[in-house]
């Protein structure tokens, strides 16, 4: 589903070369829940965004559901991450001045959906965040745990191949962010593959496989997975 | 994805509602001042006759002073003298032609109800008509023969029609001017060509249209002088009227229809001919020196769209890019103020193209805004020029293809002005967005 393969991200100014990852190597199956976790400025939002191909790499190969995704154009991403991926933030990056149905129809819009079609598919996103009811609220209306379950809508409407999920519940109380691990899980459960940025040691152990970044390297491979040989290699390039 | 542009953008105006109101004010305020300028100037500097302008000549021939030219730098006079332009209508060289000047009379009507009035008409051939194509109301223009017969006869405009005859078909009826009565043939329609290009000499380019036309053959009777230019380097040969018509004086515009290149040639060989006979007479003393000029190179010869016309429409133009500099502003504070709904839009699967494309449409619907306010400014505009200068109203008019101009301007000024700032906002990096929000 997902394979870097000694993947490299150097930020460059005049002055200074950052490598926010170096020979970095991981390899996610379908219908996986990995949880990444790691310090601060370890490298995993870069990992995130990377990923989410909302940046691009600066060496190695990253094939995404069997696409290699290096030299791809500014549309033919946009077409990827459209189609294959769903987001979900820490900040939930709900459009403020849009209700929760015209929020969940934005990545739908840039499908070419009809019209039809993307109502059914918002209203049955909704229903399955137990919001269709308040479809025509606006974010400020609603709690913290209630606009990432919009955003979590908003990210299934599209049935994405893969959720990546960076620190969904970092803003929320602990009640309100087990609500939302229980819907991502229901979700994987599903069938999606999804990847988690956490800070929260408690959510990661609940993902089926733990993956740890330091220094933009994959340096930890806790694997809760029973069935190692089903899904998961996390290779480190440089210290393998 | 249009509409949804479009929803966005009204969404976003409504959402901000004095930010776009300024955004709107300030294309409005350029555009209304630039198309109360251009309406004006487009109407002086406008083809009066567009299917015919390069068949219709103004003659020139140089009888002026052999000392001096008269203009610099060695242009012959703007109009002819009578001998030139009586002999010049007789001899039909070209199509039609026609000698003509402006004469006052007074208009002295048979209801007793209506007070006698000044009014002021043209003398010249019955060529004028075919020539000008002016379109009759009632009956037609007076006939060659007409002008050979020195015929009594007059052609109104349709406004002289309404105040002596009330507006009926007056064909027929006799016309008292000057105390002599005269038999009118034809009513014109409204006929003001803007510019007026066959009398533009007489500072009559834009103003009050012609009240009668009478044939210029009755000026051997009448004797009337021309209430235009007259200009003389030397004195009239004797004191009388015929003196004056015998003398170098110019005083009347002469012009000619050509149908073909080989027909302008001809008549410009005319031309020459008959000057080379006139200078063994003792006539023309400057070099050959005559002039054929089409409408539209009449017009330039003779500066009708005055250098002021165009220091103003220079002037509104830059004031419509000073608003525009202020919409870019203002639409780049707007759209980068969104950086963080850019940055979910993209990961949500916009690409760069359909961010600017959003953005751009925001702008257009900006430049719909300012077009439709800026219309208002400029009917208000040529609405004061109106008021200050009556005597150029009928250069203030907004027709249907200045509207349209208008809404094209402001929309393209609009989305030019979009333009960085919609680029700005395709250029946001979504990863620094998403984190920061």
């Amino acid at each position: 589903m997902l394979t870097m393969k000694d993947l490299s991200k150097v930020y460059r100014t005049h002055l200074v070369e950052t490598h926010a990852l170096r020979e970095f190597s991981i390899h996610v199956d379908e219908g996986e829940f990995v949880a990444v976790t790691g310090p601060s400025g370890s490298g995993k939002t870069t990992f995130m965004n990377i990923a989410g191909l909302l940046e691009e790499h600066t060496g190695g190969s990253y094939q995404l559901d069997g696409i290699e995704v290096s030299g791809l154009s500014d549309s033919q991403r946009s077409k990827i991450r459209n189609e294959k991926l769903g987001f979900i933030f820490q900040g939930f990056n709900l459009i403020p001045d849009l209700n929760l149905f015209d929020n969940v129809d934005v990545p739908l819009r840039y499908r070419g959906f009809s019209s039809r079609e993307r109502k059914q598919r918002i209203e049955k996103a909704l229903e399955q965040v137990g919001l269709a009811s308040r479809r025509r609220h606006y974010p400020a209306e609603l709690s913290g745990g209630q606009q990432q379950r919009v955003a979590i809508a908003r990210a299934l409407a599209g049935d994405p191949r893969i959720l990546l999920a960076d620190e969904p519940t970092g803003n929320l109380d602990s009640a309100m962010a087990r609500s939302v691990m229980e819907i991502l899980e229901g979700i994987n459960a599903d069938g999606t593959t999804i990847i988690m940025v956490t800070h929260d040691p408690e959510l990661a152990a609940r993902a089926r496989r733990n993956v740890h970044i330091i220094d933009g390297q994959v340096t930890d491979l806790t694997s809760t997975f029973a069935n190692t040989e089903v899904g998961v290699e996390a290779e480190l390039g440089a210290t393998a | 994805m249009t509409r949804y542009y479009l929803w966005l953008a009204l969404r976003s105006l409504k959402g901000s509602p004095w930010l776009s109101g300024l955004m709107v004010l300030a294309i409005a305020l350029g555009i209304g001042a630039f198309m109360t300028c251009y309406a004006i100037f487009h109407a002086m500097a406008g083809n009066p006759i567009p299917h015919k302008s390069d068949q219709l000549y103004s003659v020139r021939l140089d009888t002026w002073s052999p000392d001096e030219p008269y203009m610099e730098p060695d242009l012959p006079p703007d109009q002819l003298t009578y001998r030139d332009a009586r002999y010049l209508a007789e001899a039909g060289k070209a199509r039609y032609q026609t000698a003509m000047f402006r004469v006052g009379m007074a208009v002295q009507p048979d209801n007793p109800d209506v007070k006698p009035m000044f009014s002021v008409g043209r003398m010249t051939y019955s060529d004028f008509f075919p020539m000008f194509e002016p379109r009759f109301l009632y009956g037609g223009p007076w006939s060659r023969e007409q002008d050979g017969d020195h015929s009594p006869v007059v052609v109104l405009s349709r406004e002289l029609n309404d105040k002596v005859f009330g507006g009926e078909n007056s064909v027929g009826r006799k016309l008292t001017l000057d105390a002599s009565d005269y038999t009118v043939v034809g009513v014109l329609d409204t006929f003001n060509p803007v510019p007026r290009y066959y009398d533009v000499i007489n500072g009559s380019a834009f103003g009050d249209e012609d009240e009668f036309y009478l044939p210029f053959t009755l000026n051997d009777q009448l004797q009337k002088r021309s209430i235009g230019n007259n200009s003389c380097w030397k004195a009239p040969p004797e004191n009388s009227y015929q003196g004056y018509l015998d003398s170098e004086c110019v005083w009347l515009g002469f012009w000619v229809q050509l149908d073909s290149d080989a027909d302008r040639r001809a008549y410009k060989d005319f031309l020459d001919n008959y000057v080379r006979e006139q200078k063994k007479l003792g006539r023309f003393e400057r070099p050959l020196n005559n002039h054929l000029d089409d409408v539209m190179s009449w017009l330039k010869v003779q500066r009708v769209v005055a250098d002021d016309a165009h220091i103003q429409l220079g002037l509104s133009f830059a004031f419509l890019i000073v608003c525009l500099l202020n919409t870019v502003g203002l639409m780049l504070a707007k759209f980068l103020r969104r950086s963080g709904e850019v940055g979910v839009r993209r990961a949500l699967g916009a690409s760069r193209v359909q961010i600017f494309l959003q953005y751009l449409a925001e702008s257009g619907l900006l430049g719909v805004g300012g077009a439709l306010a800026g219309l208002g400014l400029a009917v208000f505009g040529l609405a004061v020029v109106r008021k200050i200068s009556p005597d150029i109203e009928v250069l203030t008019h907004l027709d249907t293809g200045l509207l349209l101009f208008a809404l094209a301007v402001s929309v393209a000024a609009s989305l030019l002005a979009g333009l960085y700032p919609a680029w700005r906002a395709c250029r946001i990096a979504p990863a620094a967005q998403l984190k920061s929000q």
